[in-house]
């Protein structure tokens, strides 16, 4: 016998379900009660740098768009802060970094805008390349997944990323990185997510 | 001298499976590769923060938060409270915390749920608050009904609260349900089912606290959250290398 090391366990997680708008963006269920919902402005009025749109789609094992999914952004401002007081630097007033959006009950489209982010300290020292870290939840998905944004203009400093470079089949890295186009005379990246197949979606245990 | 490092591994064992044949919807919407395993950076350690001007002090009660004047949903008159504690046993303050769930009859306020039984007037379904100091949450609510869904064709949720949670960092974000002891509903459900492990299972249902009932008003369910825990680092390289 050994002493006891009497850590707790993490709680176990759930499917967010189908209802998950109800707790987490009741508006898109289709009423009204709270003040202010939570995660719709990630940048705020103040935040420096490139304005940017990113929308995409979430793609099931059948090809087909999920169209009950939520996804929550997280994300440095364009100097690579993120606004949390462990991380060394200053963030615009305002400016949160998070985010929330829902998919479109008859499309499955999601978008959210934003600000591009700038590159970010990573371990020993080694910059990674501008990214927004995503969390996905939907019925049907038991553990949320995250995985990460990155953005086909940043050439250079994607093929230098740590997080990219571990991943060993270089032909999946492709899978993380948004095409970047422009609509209307804003930027828009477009970033599709597939859960099974071919081309999955790289996804990481963070 | 220590400082907080990484977040402890997620124990995959312990969680249920991307795929888990019994809950149906899982089959197309779980991952066939293997997860990348990141060590943390910057990027998972931080994560958003919440205060007091973001919510209103009516949003942890679902009794009033969307009953009309003078009235009050249908139900057992519940509180739902307990910590938000990590894996080190530490309380984890200030995070948020957000709820969802049926009303007493087993029937969402959502656009998309078709169950026969009635929406409540007086019940919206979600509520949330911020840990104080001390980890410590508080809700009060009216108990959910069990409800039917597709799954197997004669399947039923037994009640359940949604229950979100922040924490310190982006990696330990969590969704989970809350069940309630004694409801015969769980030991078949395939979505319970999903997570493997018994001791698991239990650990999200919560036990009737009497200490904690309001005598001639309300009874009382406590329900303990983990996070995960964070490492001291001792003699590592310092995470940002800086």
């Amino acid at each position: 016998m050994t002493q006891e090391l009497n850590y707790l366990k993490e709680s176990p997680s759930q499917t967010a379900g189908p209802y998950v708008h109800i707790g987490l963006a009741p508006g898109a269920a289709g009423f009204d009660i709270y003040r202010q919902e939570l995660g719709w402005d990630i940048a705020g009025p103040n935040a420096k740098g490139e304005r940017i749109r990113v929308e995409g789609i979430v793609i099931d094992g059948t090809g087909s768009p999920i169209k009950d999914v939520l996804l929550e952004a997280w994300q440095a401002n364009s100097e690579g802060i993120y606004a949390h007081p462990e991380h060394p630097g200053e963030v615009e007033d305002g400016f949160r970094g998070w985010g929330r959006v829902i998919t479109d009950f008859a499309t499955g489209e999601w978008g959210f805008d934003t600000v591009k982010p700038g590159p970010v300290m990573g371990r020993n020292g080694r910059m990674m390349a501008p990214h927004i870290n995503l969390w996905v939840v939907a019925r049907g998905i038991n553990v949320g997944l995250n995985t990460r944004i990155y953005f086909e203009d940043e050439v250079e400093a994607n093929a230098a990323d740590p997080v990219m470079n571990i991943i060993e089949w270089e032909r999946r890295r492709a899978t993380l990185i948004a095409k970047r186009t422009e609509r209307d005379g804003q930027i828009v990246y477009r970033f599709d997510v597939k859960m099974q197949g071919e081309d999955e979606t790289v996804f990481f245990d963070i | 001298m220590s400082t907080k490092g990484e977040f402890y591994q997620r124990d995959r064992l312990w969680h249920p499976p991307a795929y888990a044949k019994d809950y149906k919807t899982s089959v197309t919407r779980s991952p066939q590769y293997a997860l990348i395993s990141l060590q943390n950076s910057a990027s998972e350690i931080t994560g958003p923060t919440f205060g007091h001007r973001d919510i209103d002090p009516i949003d942890n009660d679902l009794i009033s938060n969307y009953a009309q004047a003078g009235e009050s949903p249908i139900g057992e008159r519940i509180i739902v409270h307990g910590r938000v504690l990590d894996e080190n046993g530490r309380p984890v303050p200030n995070t948020l915390v957000e709820i969802w769930q049926a009303n007493a009859g087993g029937r969402y306020r959502h656009k998309k749920d078709t169950y026969l039984a009635p929406i409540d007037p007086n019940f919206g379904g979600c509520g949330r608050t911020l840990t104080d100091e001390n980890g410590y949450y508080y809700f009060r609510t009216v108990k959910p009904g069990a409800y039917p869904w597709r799954n197997w064709v004669n399947d039923w949720r037994p009640a359940h609260i949604h229950v979100s949670v922040f924490g310190s960092g982006f990696a330990q974000r969590l969704i989970t349900q809350m069940y309630f002891e004694g409801d015969p509903l769980v030991a078949t459900c395939p979505i319970v089912n999903t997570i493997p492990d018994k001791a698991a299972i239990n650990q999200l249902i919560a036990a009737l606290d009497r200490n904690a009932t309001i005598p001639l008003d309300t009874m009382a369910y406590k329900f303990d959250i983990v996070l995960r825990g964070r490492r001291s680092t001792l003699f590592e390289n310092r995470l940002e290398g800086n």
